[in-house]
């Protein structure tokens, strides 16, 4: 029999279900597994409590013949940008630094009243701005995954899901939340060969997820494989009235609905993903995708996304912009670090505050923001981004009218190694040119594993798809699922 | 359009943020760089376009008039690093 | 029809005369239950930071949701000013730092206001308004979130935080700088007061700060190119508004004669001092970096809501103190004054409702009011909501005057006792035997008596001391303890003196 720890969402839930074992056994299995995995920096916090309570609680309602939640007797990492009540939650910032947060974000909230219990705070990027966890203030995160070239380079997991992606794939943990704003639950899961989703925008509530880039966040659900993601999103999903940016609209059972037949699909392959200097496994790996929607049953046409290369640039002024507004309330007046020099008046109390409670990511972002709202460039910048930012959704929604899905890589290569890239902020950002397109046009979007790399890393393929159609997207990812023959997993090294 | 040490400093002002010289001097070249690098948007034809107003077609719902909220100052001022007689302290400010 | 006059006010400086500029923004706070993005309280006075939620103490990952009720009161102000109504408006935000700030920006509107240009119309002359008056224009409304407040005086080193008021909502109220004197910024912070209480949006309350203006000010020759101005900030009361354009515009003409030059800035006034000064604030404190709010979508109005915001708005000061005139036939003094509050217009229209001819006694009932029943309400410092004469009882009184059961003067006594006890002018009457007495029969018997009593001064008054005929008066009201009817009595005299 499989161990529990190398069981994912939907097996713990029928396991619990047929009395294999309890939730409670699930719990303290996974415990110990966090407490073991401490070299890799993932936890920030870890609550064992809460998610021996949820499994008592799933034991008990199993023993009176209740109906068990869609996550009954699941333990999960929960990123530490979810506000979680009575919990230390840092967005992985210094600025947040003894903040217990009274309230419960809508998302961990939804989970929890599913049956999920929490086995800890993960570590990220610092307020989820990176694509490699390095700019946490606690501490890189390091994947489980290690190079097959003998050396004992830490690996980056990716980011800013980085916590979360390692927990999943080093079966720390059956499945962790991630927010995902440019690429950031989709491209840390290509890393770490797990899936991963990013939904439609507004199917998740934002309210309690600390806010990065507003009209660009979301949350998903990271897990084994494209089921577990089906379950969890449709536990974290819902109409949320406090959240003006909430769709109204009812939350698919995309899980019944899983099929991996794509007869009658029109797979889109976009000229323009086919960027300079692509790494030859990556359009490889491109190439098998192709193949294996094929094999079932889908056509393949090829479209063109023309404003693709803008995509970046766009988003590198829209997202800073809306995150030097959303951060400015971290001023250490209502909470987290303050520090006071001597004499300091209100505004100097401010500059101080911030210098020290922000990482250089953050402020270099902040900037960022700062300059491209300020008075005289506003228009040359931010206008024109979100002109540009409308020009690439309506390439999205041209190119519908001849496929239902988009076939891309979800990250131009595989892990490297921590500190490589760290000297140039830009070629960090290019990480995400694959994923931050459909961000920009609020599409979902989920991340496979497709197949390794020739030094043993995980590769992944994306399936982007039309809004509120989180269905296809999730039967292509399945599709491709059950035909990569991915059951490659990282090695024990801690 | 490139900037200098000194709009490096007025961004960060205007931001409240205290860099040192140090950080000022390295932002710099890496200001310069990613906003060189955004700047090719201004290529793209946009005069037929207006900017994005709402990411998925949605509308602002209007919520009804009646308190739902508040009387919780126990739990607004839990995490402040300063608070007296039910007020947020801050360094005395003047007018 | 209103005309329009040119305003001679002027500051006499050392090189001529200069001319006023005066534009004023108005925020005036709306009158909701819960706030404009949050459903915490609205209410005043209450205990620090007990009126606050998640939202308004921006924690992490507070997000706004819009009160609808701001946007229905938005809206009819804005119809009750002729203004446009704009289907499409948006929320943007204006990014600073303050301690009174939590989220670090505040909710407006500023590409998109959701009100455009109206206009309203101030009169200048108490006594006749239409006679002298101008039109002032609005360039537009917008709502925004208020700010909480600061208090500098509860600790030595330290500056105390509420932020109860923090996301109220505020409508801006953004003049055209069409006002050119003291007195015409105050009629039209009057005026604009009236409409707001009469549209039930605000209540206008100053002294609360549910209303306050930034009083934009600048100078210029007679005929020359606008000047630079500046604002002051947060001035709530209509004394002080005055104060301020006549300081600020002294004081730039002072400037300028002296060889400087106004500079562009933010200045508060100093009641104690009865002087404004510059606010000490960063250079670039004024680089907001307005952009739309990504929590928030744009608000697009339907034409069924619009409809239902004008169908619901009242008859409005203009228009019912030209029905008072026109219709009711008032004096246009009267219709101004009784028009200038809606509590006194409502007043008064229950009054005449308690009528059967509310046409006829319209013109008494009005000099009453404006004379008698104000009088009575300034002496007790009481408002007429607070009346302790009902219109019902008014009306009462004044019927008993027009049907002649009792005389103007004894009215007033009657009056009087009403105040007093609370009870109704024809039980007073009776009770207090005030009915006059109007029968010619022994009004003539009491003159024949008083006639008898005075023959020299009968004499006197033939021979052509016209002026004792107010003795006459006097002897015969004294004799009928002043209940006779004047009227009665001066022509009876008339005839009988010769």
């Amino acid at each position: 029999m499989t161990a529990i720890f190398e069981l994912g969402i939907a097996d713990i839930r029928s396991g619990i279900v047929d009395g294999d074992f309890t939730a409670k056994e699930v719990a303290e299995t996974f415990i110990a597994r966090v407490s073991a995995a401490r070299p890799l920096n993932a936890f920030l916090v870890e609550t064992p409590e809460h998610a021996l309570a949820a499994a008592e609680a799933t034991d008990k309602a199993k023993a009176a013949g209740e109906t068990l939640g869609k996550m009954a007797g699941v333990p999960i990492g929960m990123k530490d940008l979810f506000c979680t009540q009575g919990v230390a939650t840092t967005a992985a910032s210094l600025i947040l630094e003894g903040f217990v947060p009274q309230y419960e974000s809508t998302v961990s909230a939804n989970l929890f009243q599913a049956g999920a219990g929490m086995l800890g705070k993960l570590n990220m990027d610092q307020f989820a701005m990176g694509s490699s966890n390095e700019t946490s203030a606690f501490g890189n995160v390091i994947s489980p995954w290690r190079r097959n070239d003998g050396g004992n380079s830490d690996l980056t997991p990716g980011g800013s899901s980085g916590g979360s992606a390692t927990v999943v794939s080093g079966r720390i943990a059956p499945a962790a939340t991630g927010t995902d704003t440019g690429g950031s639950i989709r491209q840390p899961a290509a890393f770490t060969g797990i899936t991963g989703f990013k939904p439609t925008y507004g199917r998740c509530s934002r309210w309690g997820t600390i806010a990065f880039a507003s009209s660009l966040d979301q949350a998903g659900p990271m897990a084994h494989d494209v089921r577990d993601c089906a379950i969890m999103l449709g536990a974290m999903a819902g109409f949320d009235a406090k959240d003006s940016t909430s769709l109204n609209l009812p939350v698919p059972d995309w899980e019944a609905a899983l099929s991996s037949n794509l007869a009658g699909k029109k797979i889109g392959i976009p000229k323009e993903y086919r960027v300079e200097n692509m790494p030859a496994e990556i359009d490889a790996l491109w190439q098998k995708g192709i193949e294996m929607l094929k094999d079932a049953g889908a056509t393949i046409v090829d479209v063109s996304l023309p404003h693709t290369k803008y995509a970046l640039p766009a988003y590198y002024i829209i997202a800073p912009a809306e995150a030097s507004s959303n951060l400015s309330r971290y001023d250490g007046v209502r909470y987290g670090l303050r520090d006071l020099p001597d004499g300091a008046g209100l505004q100097d109390m401010y500059a101080a505050t911030r210098e020290a409670g922000f990482g250089p990511e953050v402020k270099r972002r902040i900037m960022i923001g700062t300059y491209v709202l300020s008075a005289g460039y506003y228009d040359a910048y931010y206008t024109q981004a979100q002109k540009v930012r409308t020009l690439i959704s309506q390439d999205f929604d041209k190119a519908w009218n001849s496929c239902d899905l988009l076939l891309t890589p979800t990250a131009p290569s595989a892990a490297f190694g921590l500190g490589e890239k760290m000297d140039d902020p830009l070629a960090m950002y290019l990480n995400d040119v694959f994923t931050v397109p459909s961000s920009l046009a609020g599409l979902p979007a989920i991340s496979v594993p497709g197949g390794l790399d020739g030094k043993g890393l995980p590769l992944g393929l994306q399936i982007i798809g039309k809004a509120l159609d989180e269905q296809s997207v999730f039967n292509a990812g399945l599709a491709i699922e059950e035909r990569a023959g991915f059951f490659a997993k990282p090695e024990q090294w801690w | 359009m490139s900037i200098d040490k000194e709009t490096v400093k007025k961004i960060a002002s205007l931001s409240r943020i205290a860099i040192t010289e140090a950080e000022a001097d390295a932002f710099v070249p890496e200001l310069n760089q990613i906003l060189g690098w955004v700047e090719q948007l201004g290529e793209v034809d946009c005069s037929k376009v207006e900017p994005m107003a709402a990411v998925i077609p949605n509308k602002l719902r209007l919520r009804e008039d009646v308190v739902t909220d508040g009387e919780i100052r126990d739990k607004i001022l839990a995490n402040a690093p300063m608070a007296e007689h039910g007020f947020f302290a801050v360094p005395k400010v003047i007018e | 029809m209103v005309k329009m006059t040119e305003s001679t006010y002027r500051i006499q400086g050392g090189t001529g005369e200069w001319e006023v500029v005066i534009g004023l923004e108005v925020h005036a706070q709306i009158t909701s239950e819960s706030k404009l993005f949050s459903g915490a309280s609205t209410e005043f006075g209450a205990e620090p930071n007990t009126q606050v939620s998640l939202v308004d103490a921006a924690m992490p990952g507070m997000l706004p949701t819009l009160n609808g009720e701001c946007v229905r009161q938005a809206v009819r102000t804005g119809l009750a000013i002729n203004a446009q109504i704009n289907k499409y408006s948006r929320f943007d935000r204006k990014n600073y730092f303050y301690a009174d700030l939590p989220q670090g920006y505040q909710i407006s509107q500023l590409y998109h206001p959701i009100v455009g240009e109206g206009v309203i119309q101030i009169s200048l002359d108490e006594k006749d308004p239409d006679a002298h008056g101008k039109a002032i224009g609005v360039e537009r409304i917008h709502i925004e979130q208020d700010a909480g407040k600061l208090m500098h005086d509860q600790h030595p080193t330290m500056s105390y935080v509420d932020l109860n008021r923090c996301g109220v909502a505020l409508m801006e109220i953004v003049s055209k700088p069409d006002m050119t004197s003291p007195k015409e910024a105050a009629a039209y912070v009057r005026k604009l007061r009236s409409i707001l209480r009469y549209v039930g949006s605000c209540d206008g309350n100053m002294e609360q700060g549910s209303m306050r203006a930034d009083v934009n000010v600048s100078v210029r020759k007679p005929g020359g190119e606008l000047g630079t101005r500046t604002e002051t900030k947060n001035v709530n009361s209509m004394r002080f508004i005055q104060a301020v354009i006549e300081y600020e515009a002294q004081r730039q003409v002072d400037l300028i004669e002296d060889g400087g030059t106004v500079v562009q800035e933010t200045r508060l006034f100093d009641p104690d001092k009865n002087e404004t000064r510059s606010m000490r604030s960063k250079e670039d404190a004024h680089d907001y970096r307005y952009f739309p709010d990504p929590d928030l979508l744009p608000l697009e109005l339907e034409d069924d809501f619009i409809f239902d915001c004008k169908a619901s708005l009242p008859e409005l000061p203009d228009e019912k103190r030209a029905r008072y005139k026109n219709v009711l036939g008032l004096s246009p003094y009267n219709a101004a004054v009784l028009t200038a509050e809606h509590e006194t217009a409502l007043w008064f229209e229950q009054l005449l409702e308690t009528t059967d001819k509310p046409e006829e006694i319209a013109s008494s009932a009005a000099n009453w009011v404006t004379s008698e029943l104000f009088g009575a309400l300034n002496r007790m410092g009481v408002g007429i909501e607070n009346s302790s004469v009902s219109p019902a009882q008014g009306a009462e009184l004044l019927s008993l005057v027009a049907d002649g059961t009792i005389s103007g003067k004894i009215a007033k006594q009657v009056f009087e006792i009403m105040l007093e006890t609370g009870e109704g002018a024809k039980k007073i009457v009776e009770e207090q035997g005030l009915v006059q007495e109007s029968d010619t029969g022994a009004i003539e018997k009491v003159i024949a008596e008083v006639m008898a009593a005075n023959e020299d001064k009968v004499s006197q008054y033939r021979g052509g001391k016209d002026k004792l005929f107010g003795f006459f008066v006097g002897q015969t009201m004294k004799a009928m303890q002043g209940k006779a009817n004047p009227q009665v009595v001066n022509e009876l005299l008339k005839k009988l003196l010769g």
